[in-house]
């Protein structure tokens, strides 16, 4: 209830008045030089701009505000105990981005190094869950007889918490690094095949029945009709399994070790080095945001509504 | 008039999870070429199950259907049908909409221009040349109407189905649509097959009016035979006696005769 207030009063109705006076100030200086096109510039851009100004400052606001009380909440308990406040991270962090890509051995390489290797293994795991789950997703969403075959398979194995499958790769590739991949690959598949099945399943009728007046074949029924229809399902299920496997990879470098951003968490927890630990959690988080809001612009460009 | 569509005794039941439904029962209809009929009853009584079944998308339980002589086994090019609610493809533009129809039933004889060509000759039979390069999202409901019937008639099918074609448009539009219609079926001789629930459409439009009792088990009630010469001109219907005595049939017929309890 007071959120909700607070928000309309003081930032819904107090930001617009605001706004255009930072817009106003900037040009200012340049009047000395020449009086009135300053003025007559002004106006319009203000005009032009002011609305979405306005509407900058009130997104980015709440957000500045939620940063601030974060890093009030974390102070505070670094007071309380032995964590690293906000100030020795960051100063931590600078140290660490001033040579992101050093090499100094097979286990001690810089944070671009790990998160590259990570992201490496996210991208071949993913990728060969993208290349067999969607073409498995469209099949088992086309032909009922194959969803039926699929389903109990599916169902059954799709629970599965995703480092219980460690050990079958250790076993089967006898090596930690293919292991790895092979978590992200069985862990991230399940998203894609399923969401891209129910896409397909989703294709409106009325556009099957264009498809059957029409008598398409079925290359281009899938091309022109389900490949197109379902792709924002396809790319639901991309996103989800691309979350998926940057959650996973995390953990399963923790347990096969190399060089990787997940490694680098264990590692930096051995040598008790809290400040790195937090640097990774925040690169964790941020390199996850990233691969979400690509995918986020990607599946706009396919909205046809 | 030679008999072009033939409706035999065609029964149309539904298997549905309570049991079965008898939707359509005992139909017999035949519609001569070049022949405009429509037709019309209350909302649910099987107006499009019938048109479904013309077009080959259902399968009747029993009877015979035939289109130019001979059964109608499935959808097939030589039938094109303008649905409800438009069902252009949103991800392709008007033109290709069409282009995609026009490839199918001509591309396996016409060369990549030719198609073209008549995809362009289909948008400008609806006048919408200009927007061939549009999406679909793009454009007005009453153009995306237009461009359905575009595509329908771009496979220069021998029988136009139509179901409900104007049915949610606002009635400047439906009346602008009409008036489209009449000068394109004139041009083109096609023979037309219209489900409406509008009287006025319906006499407009038609050479005959078929109405449809309640269902289920719906049958054919009565037909009109709508004897207004053609072309016809809205404006001056609104004067004609003829005009409005075959109105007042349908709409006896509807009320009346089929009054719908209240639902
Ligand atoms: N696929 C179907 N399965 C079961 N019942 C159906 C199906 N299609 C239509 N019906 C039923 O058949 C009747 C006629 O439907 P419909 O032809 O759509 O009516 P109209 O077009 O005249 O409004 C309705 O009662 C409807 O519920
Ligand atoms: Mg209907």
């Amino acid at each position: 209830m007071t959120a909700a207030i607070l928000k309309h009063e003081k930032f819904g109705t107090a930001l617009p008045a605001a706004a255009p006076a930072v817009v106003v100030a900037p040009p200012a200086p340049a009047a000395g030089d020449d009086d009135a096109p300053p003025v007559r510039r002004q106006t319009p851009l203000v005009e032009k701009y002011g609305d979405e100004i306005a509407a900058f400052f009130r997104a980015a606001i709440p957000v500045v505000f939620g940063l601030a009380m974060f890093a009030a909440v974390w102070s505070m308990l670094a007071a309380h105990s032995t964590l690293p406040g906000p100030l020795k991270t960051f100063h931590s962090a600078v140290g660490i981005f001033s040579d992101p890509f050093y090499r100094k051995g097979p286990n001690d390489q810089g944070i671009g190094w790990n998160i590259l290797m990570s992201l490496g293994r996210v991208g071949i795991g993913f990728g060969m869950a993208a290349i067999i789950g969607i073409p498995m997703g469209f099949m088992i969403g086309r032909f009922r007889f194959l969803s039926g075959m699929m389903s109990p398979i599916i169902s059954l194995l799709r629970p599965v918490s995703p480092l219980a499958w460690l050990p079958i790769g250790l076993l089967v590739f006898k090596a930690a690094n293919p292991a790895a991949i092979w978590v992200i690959f069985i862990s991230s598949i399940w998203p894609m095949i399923v969401n891209t099945a129910v896409g397909v399943r989703e294709v409106p009728q009325d556009y099957l029945n264009v498809a059957k007046v029409l008598n398409l074949s079925e290359w281009k029924v899938f091309t022109r009709i389900l490949f197109p229809a379902s792709l924002p399902f396809v790319l639901t299920g991309i996103r989800l399994s691309i979350g998926v496997a940057w959650l996973v990879i995390v953990a399963a470098e923790m347990l096969t070790g190399g060089v990787g951003i997940g490694f680098w968490v264990w590692d930096e927890w051995n040598n008790l080095n809290v400040e790195h630990i937090i640097i990774a959690i925040f690169v964790v988080g941020i390199v996850g945001l990233l691969l979400e809001q690509m995918l986020m612009l990607l599946a706009r460009r396919f909205e046809y509504r | 008039m030679e008999k072009f569509v033939l409706v035999e005794n065609i029964d149309m039941t539904f298997k549905t999870p309570r049991g079965s439904f008898v939707a359509l029962k005992d139909i017999n209809l035949s519609i001569g070429e070049g022949e405009f009929v429509t037709l019309i009853g209350h909302s649910g009584c099987g107006k499009s199950t019938l048109l479904n079944l013309v077009a080959g998308l259902l399968v009747q339980t029993a009877g015979v259907l035939i289109c130019a002589g001979r059964e109608i086994a499935g959808p097939g090019p030589d039938r094109g049908v303008v649905f409800q609610n438009h069902s252009l493809l949103p991800w392709l533009t008007c033109a290709e909409n069409i282009y995609l129809a026009v490839e199918r039933v001509f591309g396996a004889t016409e060369s990549k221009a030719q198609l073209k060509a008549r995809t362009l000759k289909a948008l400008d039979l609806v006048q919408l040349g200009h927007a061939a390069d549009k999406r679909p999202n793009e454009i007005s409901g009453g153009m995306k109407q237009r461009v359905g019937i575009a595509r329908a008639l771009s496979i220069e099918p021998k029988v136009l189905l139509l179901d409900e074609p104007f049915g949610a448009l606002d009635a400047l539009t439906r009346a602008h649509l009409q008036d489209e219609l009449l000068k394109i079926v004139a041009k083109t001789k096609s023979t037309v097959l219209m489900v409406t629930h509008d009287v006025d459409e319906a006499v407009l439009l038609s050479d005959r009016i078929v109405m449809m009792t309640n269902g289920p088990a719906a049958t054919i009630g009565d037909i009109v035979n709508v004897d207004l010469p053609r072309p016809r001109d809205r404006l001056a219907l609104v004067n004609d006696s003829r005009y409005h005595h075959l109105r007042g049939r349908v709409l006896e017929f509807l009320y009346q005769k089929q009054m719908r309890p209240a639902a």
